[in-house]
This record gives structure tokens, C-alpha cells and sequence, in this order.
């Protein structure tokens, strides 16, 4: 039985707190009494694991899963799953939920009065090739109101969701778009400390990845955890 | 080159668009060993007040102490109508309810022997980051001498294990309080 090696704690500042009162929703949720620490154990350094079979090919291209096409600013999202090593990330699950263009989630509880789009679901999943690249076309989300304090509005996002090869390495976050004026003002965004962590959320317009005639091409790099080195065989 | 782990951000209120086609609140196919259990509770905010908005996704072994992972290498068997994972929603009504088998135990972190538990994330809106903590199994006497419950201080272990049901055997109930005199115990895994 080997030794299992933990995980890299977080730079400072890197992760945001549970408590973030200027989101005012963690208020009533965020855990009042300090975390218990414990070491990594084998429940923590396995995870699911998924075949790259549960994606179908075409679950990455949200904008072919209806007859017709959402309406909207096609655009491409891409980049790469490494680790904190930089080593990439090789068939993993990449999950993403996103609004409309009109800034309008397909889900009971968005009662924001912007249309639906018969089009457009807002959800594709995809699986990282064999140097941690993935790929999604889409289309540009919408900004939209919400009820955080007055006259608040998130910053256009789209949420991404990854498993990595442990569950020590899950990630949820959020990517931003470059020049979206309600960066500054957004909460969510401003959940954690350190600046340059937080920029690193925001997506990079790309001429490399940009279809001539056709979309506007996003890069969005993911890091998750790496690990401490591998202790020796005991 | 190290690189620095992307900062976490929160599911929010509309995650079920996103996270629906993985879900998993029958954690047993067909053949697998095992106890059969159900596993249901709610999840109450800082007001006591249920939250119909949360996702827990499960972890675990199976019922051999295995789990299906490269990294687990003990000489024990994977089952193939087993992989552990689950992904179960609160409905509305705050409630949330999966079927899972009891698994079997577990190296811990001294090579010594971890008691049977689920590893649990917890997602919802308000949550920039998950919130991880374990489920635990009434009555099991290794509970005594599990090392990571050994770590809680013992006034708050019992958050940690869940509680049978009168009158519903297979039926256990395990509730999540995110604030509060009784709240759960959440790990730090320096997430």
C-alpha cells in the first residue's frame, strides 16, 4: 500500500473564504465555526472517473441542439485542464451551464422577464483530449439582473464544472468575458482576495481559435490541484 | 512552472441545467454486494430554514473496501455494477434521498483503518467554494477508532452519523446544517 501523497494547499488569497457578505446569499450559509482539518486519506485522493463515452461528440456544440439556431453572437470557448505542475489534465469531464443572449437561463426560478430561447438549452458538456485541451462553441451569454442589493447586475459568465482525477480536485467556478464593464461591480467576481486570481477568471479573446466568418474565438485555461511529491513506497 | 488552482466561484441558483445529466441518486446496479440503504435528509441555512437549492455529490467504497480508482491498490475486488459516484439534488421541499450500500472500510492515513463512510461535496448558491464533510454509519463500532472522526472534537462527531429510522429499517437519515449550536462538521481539505 503506498503512502498517500496530500494535495498543494492554496497560495493565499488564491481561494475565495465561504463567507463573502457583499454576496449577501453566503450569509445564512457559509459554515460559522472553523473547518477541521484532517490529512488526505485514500477517500479523497480517488474520485469518479468517467469514460469518455458518457459525452456525446456533439454535446460540446450548444448551439446544434435544437432545429434551429439560438439567437446570439456565435462564439468558440476553449483551452486547456492542467495541473498546478502543469501537467495537462487527459479525459476529463468539463461541464458548462450558461444564460441566453438574452441574459435568460432556461430554469423555473429565473423569473428575469428577457425571453427564452426555443434554441438554446444553455448546457454542454465535454471531455479534454490527450494534452487537456477542450472545445465549445456557443454563444455569448447575456448579462442580467439580479436581487444581491439595487441595481445589481452579474458580469456576462459561464459556469464551468470539473471533476479531475480525484475529489480532492472537483472545481466549480465561473469564466468572464475581457471588457465586460460589470466585472468591477460583480460580487461573485470579487470573492477572492487576490487580484491576480481573480483576473485569471476572465477569458482571453483569441485570434487562433476564431472561425473566419463565423466566431469570435475565447481561451479559458483551468488549473486544478496538483500534488505534494509522491512519498516513497513504504 | 507551477500554476496556481483556478479560484473557486459558486454554483448559483441555476446549476441543474448544467449538472442534471449526471445525476446519480441510485448509487447500485445490477449484482452489486452489499447492504442496501436509503439515505435521506434536508440541508437547513443560519434561519433553520430548509435549502431548496443544494446538489451533494457522494464518493465512496464498496461494500469490499474498494474503491474504483487506479490509485486504490489494495487486493481487493471492484465491482463493475459499482463506481461509487452520485450526484442527488434537494427538491424543492428541501429534501434530498439516495439509495447507496453500506462500503466496506478503508485504509486511513497511518495505514491503520478508517470506518465505513461517504465522502460528501456540497454545492448551492451563496457557496463560492463546496463544503466537503463525511457521513458515518450508526451503531458501527469502528466509529470509536476512526482516525479522521478522532480529529472532531467529540461533542460534533455525532453530526457526522447518521440516524436510523424508527420504523423504516434500510432507511437512514442524515441532515446537513450549515450554520448554527449543531452544526455539521465541514473538513478543511485546503480547498
Amino acid at each position: 500500500m503506498k503512502k498517500v501523497a496530500a494535495y498543494r494547499a492554496p497560495y493565499p488569497g488564491t481561494q475565495p473564504n465561504h463567507l463573502h457578505s457583499p454576496y449577501v446569499s453566503s450569509i445564512k450559509r457559509a459554515p460559522t465555526k472553523p473547518l477541521v482539518q484532517i490529512p488526505y486519506t485514500l477517500s479523497e485522493v480517488t474520485g469518479p472517473l468517467f469514460s469518455s463515452k458518457i459525452v456525446a461528440p456533439k454535446a460540446s456544440d450548444l448551439t446544434r441542439q435544437h432545429s434551429g439556431e439560438p439567437l446570439g453572437e456565435r462564439i468558440i470557448v476553449s483551452g486547456r485542464v492542467l495541473d498546478e505542475n502543469s501537467r495537462p489534465l487527459a479525459n476529463t469531464v468539463v461541464e458548462i451551464w450558461q444564460a441566453n443572449a438574452a441574459g435568460r437561463y432556461r430554469h423555473d426560478v429565473d423569473q428575469h422577464d428577457a425571453p427564452l430561447d426555443p434554441n438554446f438549452t444553455g448546457c454542454g458538456q465535454a471531455v479534454t483530449d490527450a494534452e487537456g485541451h477542450y472545445r465549445f462553441v456557443t454563444i455569448r451569454p447575456g448579462e442580467y439582473p439580479w436581487r444581491n442589493h439595487y441595481n445589481a447586475w452579474r458580469a456576462a459568465h459561464i459556469h464551468f464544472s470539473l471533476f479531475g482525477p480525484a475529489f480532492a480536485t472537483r472545481l466549480v467556478t465561473q469564466m468572464y468575458f475581457p471588457g465586460d464593464p460589470l466585472i468591477p461591480f460583480d460580487p461573485i467576481f470579487n470573492c477572492t482576495a487576490d487580484e491576480k486570481a481573480r483576473n485569471r477568471l476572465i477569458s482571453a479573446f483569441d485570434w487562433e481559435t476564431t472561425m473566419p466568418e463565423h466566431a469570435l474565438g475565447y481561451r479559458f485555461d483551468l488549473i486544478l490541484r496538483g500534488r505534494e511529491a509522491t512519498p516513497m513506497e513504504d | 512552472m507551477s500554476l496556481v488552482t483556478t479560484t473557486s466561484q459558486t454554483v448559483g441558483p441555476f446549476f441543474k441545467i448544467g449538472f442534471e445529466w449526471l445525476n446519480c441518486d441510485n448509487l447500485v446496479g445490477e449484482g452489486v454486494s452489499g447492504e442496501r440503504i436509503t439515505i435521506q435528509g434536508r440541508i437547513f441555512d443560519g434561519d433553520g430554514i430548509p435549502v431548496p437549492d443544494a446538489i451533494l455529490e457522494i464518493w465512496q467504497a464498496n461494500a469490499h473496501g474498494k474503491y474504483d480508482h487506479p490509485e486504490d491498490t489494495q487486493n481487493k475486488p471492484v465491482e463493475p455494477g459499482f463506481k461509487g459516484y452520485g450526484r442527488v439534488p434537494v427538491t424543492a421541499a428541501g429534501m434530498f434521498r439516495f439509495t447507496t450500500i453500506k462500503p466496506g472500510p478503508v485504509p486511513g492515513p497511518n495505514g491503520n483503518e478508517q470506518a465505513p463512510h461517504l465522502v460528501i461535496s456540497v454545492f448551492m448558491r451563496g457557496l463560492l467554494k463546496r463544503l466537503v464533510t463525511r457521513m458515518y454509519f450508526p451503531g458501527d463500532a469502528r466509529n470509536a477508532s476512526d482516525p479522521i472522526l478522532n480529529l472532531v472534537e467529540p461533542a460534533r462527531r455525532s453530526t457526522l452519523i447518521a440516524k436510523r429510522t424508527a420504523g423504516a429499517p434500510g432507511t437512514l437519515e442524515w441532515n446537513i446544517l450549515l450554520q448554527g449550536p449543531d452544526e455539521t462538521v465541514f473538513f478543511d481539505l485546503g480547498l
